[in-house]
């Protein structure tokens, strides 16, 4: 059975640096010293898909995207 | 405090206006009204505070659509301006007292300002600030300790704490925090006389404009130094002035109030305040679920249409007011089953308590690790914490911008 994989893009410019990714899921998304998201994962391994997920509908700004593969 | 609280309950205004529907309270819980609002038409024309005709929108699902579309929906509303009976601003002084306020502007003016913030507010950077946080916490408990029982926790720890706090990271001077805090809890009183509240936000500007000067002059390592070093060519004086009001308000009005309600919900449910207590991975949750149940930002900013737009199958015309439910919202069966309970353990996430879209509140990062902090330190320091009089006798703050306590007399 092929799993499909999750796939995480992130619109800096939309960004306002509310951090609630890094709160939800920080294995996969990180702030840069300016606050703005960083994507450490893009493909987000498995066992950190659901919390990735959390932080994709939790984002304020709109700035998470699900792309998946 | 006391003394300050007790002088703001002085007489009341000449002409007390309504409390509109969406602020209207029992205990914790927004009145029945606003559930069958919510449940049934959704959207309902009403008037603001202060007598201006508005739409009340109150289901989750349309505040959050809303709140994430600031192109049809502003925060520029001058409209607010207009209300029947405020005093006439010069355009000048009106543009003074807007520089700055992140919460009356649009992208991309927004995005410029909140972007010299972000760095400010990281995850991060709030992580670094836990041991201090952890240490003024300790020494307002111990505080208690040596002064009571009983204690008022209004006084005593939710508005001290969260205002020293506020107040090292911006670097206002803790000494002057009787006035700050009389000053700030009084612009936020919607009760009283709007020329009254528009004095009082000319003394505040007078006052920030002071610590403003000084931090040009002499730049320190706090965040009004920071501003002025790293932003001194981008920010005019006035904005300067208006980011560190802003921020000074935002800072300790919202986190005590969250402290004060939240202890006070936490000891009408002991087993979870005893869970709350007594198991460190059950707080997080927690305080999610205290702000969603609490709701204590009422509604936040209105927003002003900027187009004929739609809302929950409701025609709203270019140039109206709009009002978001924050606390009926959070509180909604298609949010979550059985909202009107307060449940520690359940997956509060999706609450609009911080908001949502970019005005998303800048300081939540920081809110959130003070109450991390403060409510299991506080319950483990006391672990016999009782209210000190009937439940009934508890004075709730109602007719205020930010829903509150104005006392909170504990015994342990």
């Amino acid at each position: 059975m092929k799993i499909s994989q999750m796939r995480i893009t992130a619109d800096r410019d939309v960004c306002i640096g509310a951090g609630m990714c890094v709160m939800t899921a920080e294995e996969v998304f990180d702030q840069g010293d300016d606050g703005i998201v960083v994507v450490i994962e893009v493909e987000v391994p498995p066992e950190h898909a659901d919390a990735a997920a959390r932080a994709v509908a939790a984002c304020p700004s709109g700035a998470l995207r699900r792309v998946d593969a | 405090m006391t003394e300050t609280l007790q002088e703001e309950a002085r007489e009341a205004p000449e002409t007390p206006p309504e409390m509109p529907l969406h602020m209207r309270r029992k205990g914790f819980d927004p009145v029945p009204e606003m559930a069958a609002l919510r449940d049934d038409e959704g959207v309902r024309q009403v008037e603001t505070a202060f007598g201006m005709p508005a739409f009340l929108v109150t289901r989750h699902a349309d505040v959050k659509a809303v709140l994430a579309d600031s192109a049809r929906f502003s925060n520029e509303s001058r409209r607010a301006f207009d209300a029947p009976g405020a005093p006439k601003l010069s355009a000048e002084e009106r543009d003074r007292m807007r520089a700055g306020n992140l919460l009356g502007v649009d992208p991309p003016e927004h995005t410029r300002l909140r972007r010299m913030l972000t760095p400010e507010f990281t995850v991060r950077r709030m992580r670094r600030l836990e041991p201090r946080i952890v240490e003024i916490v300790d020494d307002h408990l111990d505080q208690m300790g040596k002064a009571g029982p009983p204690s008022d926790l209004v006084a005593d720890f939710a508005l001290p704490i969260p205002s020293l706090v506020i107040c090292e990271l911006l670097g206002v001077p803790y000494a002057d925090r009787e006035s700050f805090q009389r000053r700030t809890g009084k612009l936020l009183d919607i009760s009283l006389p709007m020329d009254e509240r528009l004095e009082l936000g000319r003394e505040s500007r007078e006052y920030m404009a002071g610590l403003v000067a000084r931090a040009q002059a002499a730049p320190g390592d706090d965040m009004l130094g920071m501003l002025v070093r790293d932003h001194g060519d981008d920010l005019s004086t006035d904005e300067l002035i208006g980011i560190a009001g802003l921020l000074l308000i935002a800072g300790h009005e919202t986190t005590s109030n969250m402290l004060g309600l939240g202890a006070l919900a936490l000891l009408r449910h002991p087993e979870q305040l005893a869970l709350v207590r007594d198991d460190p991975a059950a707080v997080a949750p927690a305080v999610e679920e205290l702000l969603r149940f609490l709701g204590i930002v009422h509604s936040g900013i209105p927003r002003t249409t900027t187009r004929d737009v739609e809302v929950g199958g409701v025609a709203i015309p270019a140039g109206s007011l709009v009002i978001l439910a924050l606390a009926a919202a959070n509180r909604d069966p298609r949010l979550l089953a059985d909202g009107d309970r307060l449940d520690i353990t359940r997956d509060a996430a999706g609450h609009v308590a911080f908001g949502h879209g970019v005005h998303h509140c800048l300081g939540a990062p920081l809110a959130r690790m003070e109450m991390r902090i403060a409510f299991p330190a506080l319950l483990r320091r006391f672990p016999r914490l009782a209210l000190a009089v009937p439940f009934d006798e508890v004075e709730f703050r109602a007719f205020h911008f930010i829903y509150g306590l104005r006392s909170l007399p504990v015994t342990w």
